[in-house]
């Protein structure tokens, strides 16, 4: 089936990006997905860009997306992924791997702390 | 008054079928399809043994090739549709009616076949209750049985693949019926008797042995991360919290995962001892790794499995085994420790509901539940106590109202669930499946596998719902969509409400059980692939060719 391109934009905290530059996770084996994190300053908006090949459930994209950039904090970044028919479990769990590669803000490290 | 009609029938119906004995019991393989017109009559209710494991094949094959003035209108009653011969059975109209317990690999063409009035359908069981029937309403006038040795005189060799062949034996002979027996050999002496030669009318060696699924064996190397997130999840969160000690397991990878994790995150988590002592369970492979390391005290199988023979005989304690050292296997008593002798029943399914009922049933598929619902019920006759049923009783959030102050104990029942499976097919709806299929197959109920107030626990990615401990069907509802992650079902979760069951400890998400998402990976598995159950089980275990990857 032709892949689809679907991109997003959530407003996010200014100045709580990543630590690398850029960082990559995954691959884009069946189920699974790629990942690209980059430093992007866009007054704390992270912006999303997906190709998938899976029709119909842009929302669920959106939803999984947006629980992802608050509860992390995160801000000032772009995501690229590149699906092959992940489950919303497996994108979360490697955005979430993807987040630790690449060095997570300072700010999740504090809130870490706190539960400590 | 005649009161000997049985009895008259019968012995009219062995006269027919003896002039096809070469010696004592014995039949020719060439003679099995004269022997059955002559022992069978239109109408007659004939049991074909098979279940989700082994199938008396052969016969099933003959009886599909009768001469049709003779043979027609059977009424099947038998645990598993399962081969091709079943469902030409019908086809042909030898058979018109079912009743039936499983039909895995048969459920698309069951359902077309009752779509296009060509069957009818009696009811769909769980193994126990089927059987329970063979003695009241649903007698086998006929039964064709599979058996791996006998001797001249009949007496039955069933081994390793005993499975549903006493039950069926025993309701059909005692009630004046005939079994026929198929055999892989026939030999002057057994190496022991499963059997009663006197409860065998006739035997007849099949040209080839009979066919045995391999349905239990789970390849470690296909289990997914969030396999192993929902296994830790349980470990931790249910098996831990109530020192689940006797259980069951389902057949499918997310309880293949559990096994696998006993000798790492549950020897981690110093449950060894704790948890998981006692079995009714098929000799799953998966589970080679925790018995080696001394988890487990003991199994009683309902079936065999391929592969697991050898190794089964060098580990008596654990199992069932004759005097010959094979396994002796027993679905009928399986299923009566599964429903009155364990603490737990934890499995998967298809669909579950806003309400917690689960069914595999799809609108095409009638595919029967085998021994779920069976073990995925409360057992409202048990009257012994254990800290695992007592834990749950008294965290039962409606007993109250309902029984007052006496102490009641509850089995756990879990569902462990993906939020979407493969093609993101939800495995929460609104509606189940079940539904539907009620109204094409013309059902009297929708088939549910398992119902919403015996469901205890629902464990997926997302969380653990505690349903049991709910006060209200409303409550249990908003508990189900807290863990029913991005599903339309999980989408109607409120926030706040979410919290409140989160405070109260009827849902637990990964984080509340201390468990980080990330550390759910492979190489915790015990055993990562097939070849890995082999080196664990020192070489006893040999795994079916199609499982051999190296």
């Amino acid at each position: 089936m032709a892949l689809q391109t679907l991109t997003y934009t959530f407003p996010g905290k200014t100045g709580c990006t990543i630590k690398k530059e850029w960082s990559h996770t995954g691959v884009v084996g069946s189920g699974d997905l790629e990942i690209l994190l980059e430093q992007k300053a866009q007054a704390g908006a992270v912006s999303v860009q997906v190709v998938t090949p899976v029709h119909g459930f842009e929302y669920i994209w959106e939803a999984v997306l947006k629980d992802f950039v608050e509860e992390n904090q995160i801000g000032d970044l772009a995501v690229s992924i590149n699906d092959n028919n992940a489950t919303p479990f497996v994108v979360s769990l490697r955005l979430k791997q993807a987040l630790r590669e690449a060095g997570i803000p300072e700010i999740f490290l504090e809130r870490e702390g706190e539960k400590t | 008054m005649d009161w000997c009609r049985l009895k008259e029938d019968r012995e009219s119906r062995l006269k027919q079928g003896d002039a096809y004995r070469i010696e004592k019991k014995l039949v020719a393989a060439k003679d099995t399809g004269r022997l059955l017109e002559a022992v069978i009559r239109p109408g007659d209710r004939v049991c074909l043994e098979g279940n989700n494991q082994k199938q008396a094949d052969f016969l099933a094959e003959k009886l599909c090739r009768v001469n049709q003035e003779k043979v027609r209108d059977l009424h099947l009653v038998q645990s598993a549709v399962a081969m091709d011969s079943h469902i030409k059975l019908l086809e042909k109209g030898i058979a018109k009616k079912i009743d039936f317990s499983y039909s895995g690999p048969q459920a698309a063409k069951l359902a077309e076949l009752v779509q296009k009035g060509k069957m009818e359908l009696g009811s769909i069981h769980t193994y126990l209750e089927l059987f329970g029937r063979y003695f009241m309403d649903l007698i086998p006038r006929v039964a064709l049985v599979a058996a791996v040795e006998a001797d001249r005189e009949g007496n039955l060799y069933t081994g390793f693949n005993t499975e549903d062949t006493p039950v069926v034996v025993e309701a059909t002979h005692f009630k004046q019926g005939i079994v026929i027996a198929q055999v892989n050999r026939v030999v002057d002496r057994l190496p022991r008797v499963d059997i009663p030669g006197d409860w065998i009318d006739y035997v007849v060696e099949a040209p080839r042995p009979f066919y045995v699924e391999p349905l239990f064996t789970r390849d470690p190397a296909l289990i997914t991360e969030a396999q192993i997130l929902r296994a830790m999840m349980a470990i931790k969160g249910i098996y831990a919290e109530y020192g689940v000690q006797r259980l069951n397991h389902g057949i499918g990878f997310d309880t293949a995962a559990i096994e696998l994790l006993l000798p790492t995150y549950g020897e981690q988590l110093g449950l060894k001892g704790k948890i998981c002592s006692y079995f009714a369970l098929n000799p799953h492979p998966t589970l080679i790794p925790a018995i080696e390391s001394g988890w487990v005290t003991g199994i009683h199988c309902f079936g065999g499995e391929l592969g697991m023979e050898e190794y089964i005989r060098n580990r008596p304690d654990i199992f069932f085994v004759g005097p010959d050292g094979t396994l002796r296997s027993n679905r009928a008593m399986s299923q009566t420790a599964g429903h009155y002798a364990c603490d737990m029943f934890i499995g998967s399914t298809l669909q579950i509901d806003e309400e917690g009922n689960s069914s595999t049933a799809t609108a095409s598929r009638i595919a029967g539940f085998g021994g779920a619902p069976n073990m995925g019920c409360d057992a409202r006759g048990r009257r012994h106590a254990s800290e695992a049923w007592l834990k749950c009783g008294e965290e039962d959030g409606m007993r109250r109202e309902t029984l007052g102050h006496m102490p009641r104990g509850r089995r756990l029942v879990v569902q462990m669930q993906d939020t979407f499976r493969e093609k993101m097919v939800p495995g929460f709806v609104e509606e189940l499946d079940a539904w539907n299929l009620q109204k094409t197959a013309h059902l009297p109920i929708p088939p549910v596998m398992i119902y919403g107030d015996d469901l205890t626990h629902i464990v997926t990615e997302t969380g653990i719902a505690y349903l049991h401990k709910c006060t209200s069907l409303e409550e249990r509802t908003a508990a189900i969509r807290a863990v029913a992650g991005y599903t339309p079902v999980g989408r109607k979760a409120e926030r706040e409400k979410t919290k409140e069951l989160r405070r109260r400890g009827i849902v637990k998400t990964p984080e509340d059980l201390g468990i980080d998402v990330s550390d759910a990976n492979r190489s915790l598995l015990a055993a990562k692939s097939i070849r890995e159950l082999v080196e664990w089980s020192k070489g006893l275990y040999h795994p079916p060719v199609r499982f051999k990857t190296w």
